[in-house]
């Protein structure tokens, strides 16, 4: 069956906060409800815990790292679930149950099969 | 008995083309691979002008076409050792012994799948466009290219990327069921509209063009025989054919664009229009009076057909559906055309006044012709003259060009205002 990471955007907010007590719940829920569905995911601190790494000059190069060239955007990456559905149809509606899309958005993208 | 060359090419290129899409659509479902259904139905196309040329058509043309296609799949599928994980779902229907052609429900299914799986809404709307051309069509890459205005490497990449999609991200080849069926057909229908706007806006251009007005009259009536009793779709083959009806008399004989005042209306064609209204007729007693925006340019388009002539026509009827459309789906071009019909009812100031405010977006050639019919007709032949220029520089086919360039003539020559 074709795995899809559904990659949730959402407001760069600090899920572990007590203020998106609430809202995590949601994510339980749809984690319970579709656990059949979900083969993995993960919730991601704000963006402002990131960073980036790049290697100048490729394998064994200099390795750079910033705190990433994040542009000022209303939404961003916060986590991901992996998914295992029959078809895009299937994995579109439980897209469509994970809370990220109803104020954000999440974005489905096959898995490559290795 | 032997067929010429020329016969059998010409034969076979019909069967390919009526029948292969349905052949096409029986194979991606049963294989859900596109790209190798299409290859499948290209090599027995092949191989049939080969084996047609010694022996003639066999009897059921249609019925080899499938055979040697099929066996074509399952040897690909063969070969490819990879693609185990496909073969366990293509399922048994290809690994059954050589058969004839499925029965007609079970292509008439196929074909629909096919349908809604070209039309997915995660496919952008002009890789739709292009492989609904492609598959449901059946027009070659290269016919598809041509009438979409792309080079075909271009064309042939969008495609290429566009089935890979349908195989990357599994998009099903399956009919949405009730609650779906409707959201997902309206998707379907844009497609087709888009198909036929595209073919008639280019109408007139010299280079050599698929007729894409008349795949999309194809593809409707496909809906309509496909998924019957479906108000939406009844409603857009009624206003293809009642829009199409007026074809033959939308360009003069050297290639100019005739405006609706001028057409020689017996150079409609009466069938068309007759079919568009009966099926506008059969839709609106469906949706019990709630109109959605086909019914109502399709009640709109049908207003013009029915007149027998421009002054007898009912601008009052057509200038209230304008009001309802606009509320239905507030549209920059239907404002437009409404400001333009409006002149026949309140005269061309109070259209002049609508056309100034039509939304920025829709400010094109079209919109300065209009106005400068308006500004003619109010005796203001300088300030036309001005706006005919304007559109004519912005005119994208050469039947629009010839026309405005009457029309510029037309506004140089009008007498001056007396004052």
């Amino acid at each position: 069956m074709p795995q899809y990471a559904a990659l949730t955007y959402t407001p760069d907010v600090d899920w572990s906060a007590p203020e998106q007590a609430e809202e995590m719940a949601d994510y339980g829920r749809f984690g319970t409800e579709h656990a059949e569905h979900i083969r993995g995911g993960q919730v991601l601190f704000p963006t402002t815990t990131a960073t980036v790494v790049r290697v100048r000059g490729g394998r064994g190069g200099e390795v750079v790292t910033s705190d990433g060239p994040y542009a000022e955007t209303k939404e961003v990456l916060s986590g991901f679930y992996l998914l295992e559905a029959t078809d895009l149809d299937e994995a579109v509606k439980l897209a469509a149950e994970i809370p990220a899309a109803w104020n954000g958005a999440v974005e489905v993208r096959p898995v490559i099969p290795l | 008995m032997s067929a010429t060359r020329a016969d059998v090419e010409r034969q076979l290129a019909d069967v390919v083309r009526i029948e292969g899409g349905r052949i096409l659509a029986v194979l991606a479902a049963s294989t859900r691979d596109l790209q190798l259904a299409e290859d499948a139905v290209q090599d027995a196309s092949v191989a049939a002008i080969e084996v047609w040329t010694r022996t003639g058509i066999p009897s059921n043309p249609t019925g080899w076409l499938y055979v040697a296609a099929r066996r074509k799949a399952i040897d690909v599928i063969r070969r490819e050792s990879t693609r185990d994980q496909r073969e366990a779902a293509s399922g048994t229907t290809l690994r059954e012994p050589d058969r004839e052609v499925p029965a007609e429900s079970v292509i008439r299914d196929d074909v629909l799948r096919l349908v809604f799986t070209c039309c997915h809404p995660s496919l952008a709307l002009d890789a739709r466009v292009a492989l609904a051309l492609r598959t449901l069509c059946g027009l070659s890459t290269a016919e598809v290219a041509r009438a979409l205005l792309v080079s075909e490497p271009t064309m042939a990449k969008r495609l290429v990327r566009t089935k890979q999609k349908i195989a990357r991200a599994a998009i099903p080849y399956h009919i949405p069921d009730g609650r779906e069926l409707g959201a997902r057909l309206a998707g379907v229908h844009a497609v087709v509209h888009l198909v036929y706007t595209s073919g008639h806006h280019a109408a007139g251009d010299e280079v050599v063009r698929v007729d894409l007005c008349e795949e999309a009259v194809r593809l409707a009536r496909l809906l309509v025989d496909l998924v019957p009793s479906e108000a939406g779709s009844e409603a857009l083959l009624a206003l293809l054919l009642l829009t199409d009806a007026r074809r033959p008399a939308r360009l003069a004989d050297d290639g100019s664009l005739v405006p609706l005042e001028d057409q020689d209306r017996r150079r409609w064609h009466r069938a068309a229009v007759d079919e568009g209204v009966a099926l506008l007729r059969r839709s609106l007693d469906r949706s019990d009076g709630v109109a959605d925006p086909y019914q109502l340019q399709a009640a709109i388009a049908a207003c013009h057909s029915t007149a027998p002539s421009f002054a007898a026509t009912d601008w009052r009827e057509i200038v209230r559906l304008y009001g309802i459309l606009a509320d239905v789906h507030p549209n920059p071009i239907v404002d437009l055309n409404a400001a333009v019909a409006l002149a026949e009812v309140d005269g061309p100031a109070a259209a002049l006044d609508a056309l100034d405010r039509v939304d920025a977006s829709a400010r094109s050639h079209l919109w300065q012709a209009g106005r400068g019919e308006m500004l003619l007709r109010l005796g203001r032949g300088v300030d036309a003259a001005e706006v005919f220029s304007a559109a004519l520089a912005d005119a994208p086919t050469d039947a629009e060009r010839r026309h405005l360039r009457t029309r510029l003539d037309a506004a140089r020559a009008a007498p001056a205002p007396e004052s």
